[in-house]
């Protein structure tokens, strides 16, 4: 229909125009513990810049941040802070999950290392490598925008559909029989 | 070759054997004359720096007599010289005197053997765990603790996204 709308108006939906603002200006929590920090400390610098993909400024407190960065591998005394930073975060947030221990748990398959930060928060995004690429990041940051602006809604209905844990059940069938060797 | 003569004036000849391979020179000696042959290290021979204190778990090691070795690790700043001093702690009984007094690094580093061996040290001023959680019930160092635990790493409630 030819609706004589000047050339400063367009139209949109809601739910689009606000995928748009918030994708164009996700703004990371580097929950940073291990090597993979470094990597992401070398994404945010000059050379890979995420700043230009709308990652302004990583602010340290989790009330004014959008997008939790788990970087590096987690162990079972850091797991409560990070699942309190988790729930400190305000809406609209998503979660990636940076390299391959936070990712499953990488090579440290030990007693003290959460294998997989997945099996307690909810992650959307998950990016491998050892550490991965700064390139590599980016990627997967581009993709979470992609993802944000394809299924993301104004007031976060998306995330109250996804009320079952989505990672690997935590006490796995090797687990629950070493602990059943362990009970007298 | 290291200059022990104030130890054997102090222990006597019998108390204690020394070993050496390729320039790494041990003194072993027995749990009870542990804290006077440090002291004596300490003061008469010049070994002011402890460098560490960690054990060993002899448990499947075939010809060991003592479940659990204790190394010190110490440094004479002056010379250069390192020596290591081993006792032997055997269950039930896994309490050693702590070295505390003689070197304030000691604090830290007999913290990390109670937390990952479970041997205690008499005269520690706050001997607690510090590598694991203070929950935690096990000693992970141990032979017979498994590699990937006992279900502790998992043991944590989740997280799903409608409730956070």
């Amino acid at each position: 229909m030819a609706l004589g709308l000047p050339e400063n108006i367009f139209l949109t939906r809601l739910d689009a125009a606000a995928n748009w603002a918030r994708t164009n200006s996700l703004w990371p929590m580097p929950f940073a513990t291990a090597c993979c920090g470094i990597e992401l400390m070398a994404t945010a610098a000059s050379r890979h810049d995420l700043a230009r993909f709308g990652a302004e400024v990583m602010r340290f407190s989790p009330r004014q941040c959008d997008l939790l960065i788990v970087a590096g591998r987690v162990v079972m005394k850091m797991l409560p802070v990070l699942q309190r930073i988790w729930l400190q975060m305000p809406e609209p947030k998503w979660c990636m999950s940076m390299g391959a221990c936070a990712c499953s748990g990488g090579v440290f398959d030990t007693y003290a290392v959460v294998q997989g930060v997945d099996r307690f928060i909810p992650v959307d995004m998950y990016v491998p490598g050892c550490p991965p690429r700064p390139e590599q990041l980016l990627k997967a940051f581009i993709d979470l925008q992609e993802k944000i602006r394809q299924t993301g809604t104004l007031n976060g209905r998306e995330f109250l559909e996804r009320t079952r844990p989505e990672g690997p059940r935590p006490l796995e069938p090797d687990e629950v029989r070493r602990i059943r060797e362990a009970l007298p | 070759m290291i200059d022990l003569s104030p130890v054997r004036e102090k222990l006597g000849p019998d108390a204690w054997t020394t070993s050496e391979f390729r320039g790494n020179f041990r003194l072993h000696v027995a749990a009870d004359k542990l804290a006077a042959c440090l002291a004596c290290l300490k003061d008469d021979c010049g070994f002011d720096m402890l460098v560490d204190i960690t054990a060993v778990d002899y448990l499947n090691y075939a010809g060991a007599r003592d479940r659990f070795g204790v190394v010190y690790a110490l440094l004479n700043t002056a010379s250069g010289q390192r020596i290591y001093v081993k006792t032997a702690v055997n269950e039930p009984d896994l309490r050693l005197p702590s070295v505390f007094p003689l070197w304030k690094g000691a604090d830290w580093m007999e913290r990390e053997v109670y937390d990952m061996f479970g041997i205690e040290f008499a005269g520690h001023p706050d001997l607690r765990r510090i590598l694991m959680p203070d929950e935690f019930t096990a000693f992970p160092l141990r032979k017979d603790y498994p590699l990937r635990g006992r279900g502790e790493r998992h043991n944590f409630p989740v997280i799903a996204r409608a409730e956070s």
